[in-house]
């Protein structure tokens, strides 16, 4: 487990720039890999494998048309068109294998370290028996739902599953990447344990909770996986736009050859082209035309762009069980945060010292870490550091003060404290502990509270901390208290400033806390969230979400106990801590491996990362059109109509030129833009209508401006190609 | 006054008084779809149909009561023109031809009002009102009809149910064209128009010559062809006729009409979706094609740089003296920009790029503001397709007025936007292949071609207009341009209620600072670029044989 996660930034994001908006970046593009990737983009020319994308389909048909044409009608023309034509084809299967590539390859290593383990099965496990049962070797993929296996010090765990005796450390770094070991338990909310890491000390009796082939990681892979990739719902929306696209331009190709034979007809005195003859525009030129009037960009892209998607959340260590669930990410209208982890440190902490009746502030400090040192709960330890800190006392350790009896802090008592017997003044007695408690021992050792420890108490509980009292008894003297220790939930930094960002993004943000209503309001004020559950337990965490489902809201959660999954399962993304149990991991549609809560806000961001990718390379992809028409038309058509040279207005060199570089110009754009759809575009909180200003201006009026300058400087290029004039 | 300025303070006078009507209109509207209360009438026609009021359809059940309903009126008036010498006031003629006999009975029920024949000496009398001109009221009314269900599918959540096509089709007509069609024919008469039963009248004029001054009931019909965005004129010449447009400003009163349900629902959708900026934003998108349009026509026709046109200040060639050339380009515009096809001078005529403004009209899906109803429906479809785009880009699920659109909508949304291209461009292809068809045209080069486009795309808009100079009356046109019609009208109908169902289903998502404001500048903006775009990319390769090359 990453030691709980003090920083709002986890080590996987990448450092903000110094007062620049942060970012959600992925990997780069890496060139080496496109040449890796490329016999993967050979092997997916295979029509039966391309007629999942059915533009590229229509790509690859034509290039095919074309190549026939080619080989009956040669020509530098014919040949170069075909020649990118087959590119286009191959350049879109690139960017689908440079995504799964990157995808697989961090899912493999992972599915490598526990292929190869072999697991030890034990046929006859009831509880409590011992050692003594019969232990068989079985390969790990071979192993079933419910199975029982024995891993040692030194071994692999075989597969996923719950620890259901013994305990041990394990080492989790194969799939988390953080090297501290972590503790797996039988019972409680420790017990689940991940396949392909190891454990280190100890033995325990693992239950497998996995059927084969299903584990998280198998199921990760198969969604980096373009062949098995189920499309997520946005998607395949968008996959029915692009067909109709599709079918308009078909049509719009295949009626303009009756319309260009009956105009060339009328002008018989105009000399055939390679464009355009008696018989109508040429077959190659009409494919042309398709492919660059066809949704190629993103439809060489679409698939990539998902991909890299989920290859993004497994980059932060998040193991996406659908990809329905990341885009559902990005619709989220309400965040249930649990307080404790995600939005405060994981406890309280001491952060004021409190004296009363005179009693001087270090006199208090000395003898609230006096009566600490024995108390070994994360609230204990602050006071000792927070005296450390502000009062500059030395942590003094249990055996260095001379005849001390140490009172640990129990449940019971709700106290801790010491005794020392010092020279000539007898017993010293300091207590620290819940206000009742001290006052009740104060009052036990003739004691008199002052009204003056009470008024603090109160104020502290209602401004939602928790007060300490601290006591001293001297003997023979009436014991009395010294001041109030006031812990409080200390919020981690830059909360304030992800939670306006979520506003910005329209997300209401809900804290779901135990504490009191009181407690919960101060907290949340601090950390501005929108809005509280106080008390709440896990049917009330239910019913919120229930409620806020029913207003048509989308509801993400994290999670970790087995009391949680009714209410993971019901949230429309549930998160589960890889540290929580299997029946959470089991019942969220996601599992963080590094255990962050924090981890959520990220996985809403890439959600809508991921839709804009989509939304923007369409909107180029159709913006680019215009240009290519410009280019087109008048190549095909101004020997008939010279007035149509008018549309010329990049002025290219000739009409094969033009139709070349169109042609050119729409192959490359796709491999211009892998690295964005691998990457992701940038992507800033913010409002609804900014985002789409500065998304708009970027891919509608870049994608109508971007072609123009494209074609026109490779017709720059392609005219001085022999052959082509 | 130059003729520039007068054309101006017409486009500018027709600008304010639809501003005017927006809202009182719009709300009165909104009320005729909304009232729970049935007038006496309107529950005696219920009980002579048998229809339950207050029974509410799935948009399955709504979409078979349109069709049916369409099914009974084309088979009525085909019945009606084939027996039309054995009815009263038949004038003498005798049967139509059966050819075109069902083009014209589907041209009338599609709301296209495509005229293969001329009214003077085909139509009988009674054929005219109860035939022609009753289906100018409900063919308009079903488009509303079906707007209105759209709108509903909106608002609804968690219901298949849409209204009732009988209730709305009643009520439109009842409340909302019947009263307006009774002052306005009113109106037309006092402004000069003819409004008799008479054969008419055989003249010698001063000349010496003899001439047949035509009767008939003209006024009644053309209220409602212009209101209803009909446009099947009474006479062959339709609103180029003086007894069918009398006067300028009888010229004005028509294009306004022609605009006022058109410009006004969007109103009303407002109301029904409870945010009047939606539709604010609907009217505003619908304004700025519309008003880019009669810019653009009206300039390309003032200040042609042809020899001609120089010489007498315009291109006036196939214009009314009585209107003059900007009256007659704003209402070319208007005609084609909503579904009416009514002309008051030739578009055949108008220069080559100026002609091509009414064609791109059409094209745009006739949704600025479009035919009765059916503007708003398409403007809707399109504001769903660019809801869906621009939602993507704000990274969340596009949801437009609360409701997500997913794959059922777009698959809906795509089959509109599919339908007519489809069969405008594959009609006007199969007619440009055949020597026989290509016979009908009376020009060569370019324009014949335009002539071919424009009679598609009239017909698979349902719009109606000719650009003349092609002779349809050709068992070929009659029978392809009717199955155009029948399809580019109903199809769409289908998959707009389909959408709708699909829309009422969903529980609404709400509003919040991450959801696309679909009553913003920028979207609207965007709605308009969508629409350009999509239109261009699909009928730039046809226009540029066409009027492209006639006019650069």
């Amino acid at each position: 487990m990453s030691a709980t996660t003090i920083d709002a930034f986890p080590a996987a994001r990448p450092p903000a720039g110094p007062g620049g908006p942060r970012r959600v970046a992925g990997g780069l593009l890496d060139p080496a890999q496109l040449l890796r990737s490329t016999p993967d983009a050979l092997r997916k020319l295979n029509p039966v494998m391309l007629w999942r994308n059915p533009v590229m389909f229509i790509v690859e048909v034509g290039s095919v048309f074309t190549t026939v044409l080619a080989v009956l009608h040669p020509s530098v023309f014919a040949w170069l068109t075909t020649l990118w034509l087959w590119l286009t084809v191959l350049f879109a299967n690139l960017a689908e294998a440079v995504a799964e590539g990157r995808g697989k390859a961090q899912a493999e290593t992972l599915r490598r370290a526990k292929h190869d383990a072999m697991a030890r099965r034990l046929a006859s496990w009831v509880p409590g028996a011992d050692r003594a049962i019969e232990e068989e070797p079985v390969p790990a993929a071979e192993l079933q739902l419910g199975d029982i296996v024995v891993v040692e010090a030194g071994q692999t765990i075989p597969g996923d599953g719950d620890v259901i005796d013994g305990i041990a450390s394990v080492d989790e770094s194969a799939i988390t990447g953080e090297s501290a070991p972590v503790i797996r338990e039988s019972g409680g909310d420790r017990s689940a344990v991940t396949g392909g890491t190891r454990v280190l000390s100890d033995r325990i009796i693992v239950k497998i909770t996995q059927k084969p082939g299903e584990s998280f990681i198998d199921r990760m892979i198969a969604l980096v996986e373009g062949a098995n990739r189920q499309k997520t719902p946005n998607e395949i929306a968008l996959n029915i736009l692009l067909a109709a696209l599709t079918i308009i331009f078909l049509l719009a190709v295949a009626t303009l050859q009756p319309l260009a034979i009956y105009s060339k007809a009328q002008n018989p005195a105009a000399p055939n082209t390679e464009a355009l003859t008696g018989n109508g525009v040429t077959g190659i030129v009409l494919v042309s035309l398709l492919v660059c009037l066809i949704p190629t960009t993103i439809g060489a892209l679409l698939s990539a762009i998902g991909i890299a998607g989920m290859d993004r959340l497994v980059q932060r260590n998040v193991l996406a069980m659908s990809g329905r669930a990341v885009e559902a990410a990005g619709d989220v209208n309400t965040l249930l945060l649990d307080k404790t982890g995600t939005i405060t440190l994981g406890n309280r902490q001491a952060s004021e010292f409190l004296p009363v009746d005179g009693i001087p502030a270090e006199q208090l400090a000395d003898a609230a870490q006096l009566s600490s040192l024995a108390d070994e709960t994360p609230e204990g330890r602050s006071v000792v550091v927070y005296a450390k800190t502000a009062y500059g006392l030395r942590e003094r350790q249990p055996g260095e003060l001379g005849l001390a009896t140490w009172v640990a802090f129990s449940a019971q008592t709700r106290m801790s404290g010491v005794d020392i017997s010092e020279d000539g003044t007898g017993t010293r007695s300091v207590r620290k502990g819940a206000a009742a408690a001290v006052m009740k021992w104060v009052r036990d050792n003739g004691g008199r509270p002052t009204d003056g420890i009470g008024t603090l108490v109160d104020g502290i509980s209602a401004s939602g901390g928790t007060p300490l009292v601290v006591a001293e008894h001297l003997a023979g003297r009436p014991a009395r208290a010294l001041g109030v220790i006031h812990l409080k939930d200390v919020v981690k930094t830059g909360m304030r400033e992800r939670f306006e960002e979520m506003r910005r993004m329209g997300i209401h943000t809900v804290m779901i806390t135990g504490d009191n209503p009181l407690t919960a309001k101060a907290i949340a004020e601090e950390a501005g969230v929108d809005d509280f559950l106080a008390e709440a337990k896990p049917e009330d965490k239910m019913a919120l979400i229930t409620r806020e489902q029913e207003g048509g809201k989308l509801v993400a959660m994290t999670g970790d106990g087995t009391n949680d999954a009714p209410a993971l399962a019901q949230a429309d993304v549930g998160v589960a801590m890889n540290t929580g149990t299997s029946a959470a991991k089991e019942a969220g549609n996601m599992v963080d491996l590094d255990s962050d809560p924090t981890k959520l806000i990220e996985i809403v961001e890439i959600g809508k990362q991921l839709l804009i990718t989509r939304g923007a390379l369409t909107t180029f992809s159709i913006a680019n059109d215009i240009a290519k028409y410009f280019a087109i038309i008048p190549a095909v058509f101004a020997a008939v109509y010279p007035g149509l040279d008018t549309l010329n207005i990049m002025r290219l060199h000739s009409p094969v030129s033009a139709i070349l570089s169109a042609v050119v110009f729409n192959a490359l754009v796709i491999v211009a833009l892998i690295p964005l759809a691998l990457r992701g575009v940038r992507y800033t909180p913010s409002s609804a209508a900014t985002m789409l200003r500065r998304n708009l201006l970027v891919y509608g009026i870049g994608g109508i401006v971007a072609p123009f300058i494209g074609i026109k400087l490779i017709d720059l290029i392609v005219q001085f190609v022999p052959g082509i004039s | 006054m130059s003729s520039t300025t007068t054309g101006l303070i017409f486009i500018v006078s027709l600008l304010v008084a639809l501003v005017a009507v927006y809202r009182p209109f719009g709300d009165y509207m909104y009320r005729v779809f909304t009232s729970a209360r049935h007038w006496r009438v309107e529950r005696g026609m219920y009980r002579l149909v048998g229809v339950d009021p207050d029974g509410e359809q799935s948009w399955g059940v709504y979409a078979r009561s349109v069709l049916a309903f369409s099914a009974v009126s084309v088979l009525f008036l085909y019945g009606f023109q084939r027996l039309q010498n054995h009815l009263w006031l038949s004038l003498g003629f005798p049967s139509v031809e059966p050819g075109q006999a069902w083009n014209t009975a589907v041209s009338f029920v599609t709301n296209t009002n495509w005229q293969s024949y001329s009214g003077e000496s085909t139509m009988g009398h009674l054929v005219q009102m109860a035939g022609l001109a009753v289906q100018n009221f409900v063919s308009a009314a079903v488009g509303i009809g079906v707007a209105v269900a759209l709108v509903r599918g909106f608002t609804r959540s968690r219901t298949d149910q849409l209204g009732n096509f009988w209730v709305d089709l009643v009520r439109i007509c009842l409340r909302i064209l019947l009263p307006v069609a009774v002052v306005g024919a009113v109106v037309f008469i006092a402004g000069g128009m003819v409004q008799n039963l008479s054969a008419g009248q055989d003249v010698h004029t001063l000349a010496g010559a003899a001439q047949h001054i035509t009767g008939g009931p003209v006024a009644s019909q053309e209220i409602i062809k212009e209101f209803g965005t009909n446009g099947g004129g009474f006479y062959n010449a339709n609103s180029a006729h003086p007894f069918e447009n009398p006067t300028s400003w009888t010229n004005w009163l028509q294009i306004f009409l022609i605009l006022a349900v058109g410009f006004s629902l969007p109103r009303a959708f407002g109301r029904v979706v409870r945010d009047n900026r939606q539709g604010v934003a609907i009217a505003v998108v619908m304004a700025v094609l519309a008003i880019g349009s009669v810019l653009t026509v009206n300039a390309l026709e003032v200040a042609h740089h042809g020899t001609v046109p120089q010489a007498v200040g315009a291109a006036t060639e196939g214009t009314e003296t009585r209107f003059g050339v900007p009256q007659s380009a704003t209402f070319a515009s208007a005609t084609t920009l909503t579904s009416t096809g009514a002309v008051d001078s030739f578009h055949d005529s108008y220069t080559a790029l100026g002609g091509a403004v009414p064609l791109a009209n059409m094209m745009l899906g006739e949704v600025a503001p479009g035919g009765t109803g059916s503007g708003l429906y398409g403007i809707l479809v399109l504001a769903v397709i660019t809801v869906f785009v621009a939602g993507l880009m704000v990274g969340r699920t596009p949801e437009y007025l609360g409701k997500k659109i997913s794959a059922r909508e777009v698959k809906f949304a795509s089959l509109y936007f599919l339908t007519t291209p489809t069969l405008v461009l594959v009609g006007a292809a199969a007619a440009m292949s055949s020597a026989s068809t290509r016979a009908s045209m009376l020009n060569t080069g370019p324009h014949g071609l335009s002539e071919v486009l424009y009679a598609y795309t009239s017909a698979g808009n349902n719009n109606g207009s000719a650009f003349a100079g092609l002779g349809v009356n050709t068992p070929w046109y009659n029978t392809t341009l009717g199955l155009v019609m029948l399809l580019g009208r109903f199809l769409p109908i289908v998959f707009v209620l389909g959408l709708a169902g699909s829309l009422a289903r969903q529980n609404p998502t709400p509003a919040s600072a991450g959801t696309l404001g679909t009553h913003q500048p920028l979207f609207v903006g965007m709605v308009v670029g969508v629409v350009l775009i999509l239109i261009a990319l699909t009928y730039l390769p046809a226009l540029a044989l066409g009027p492209l090359a006639e006019g650069l």
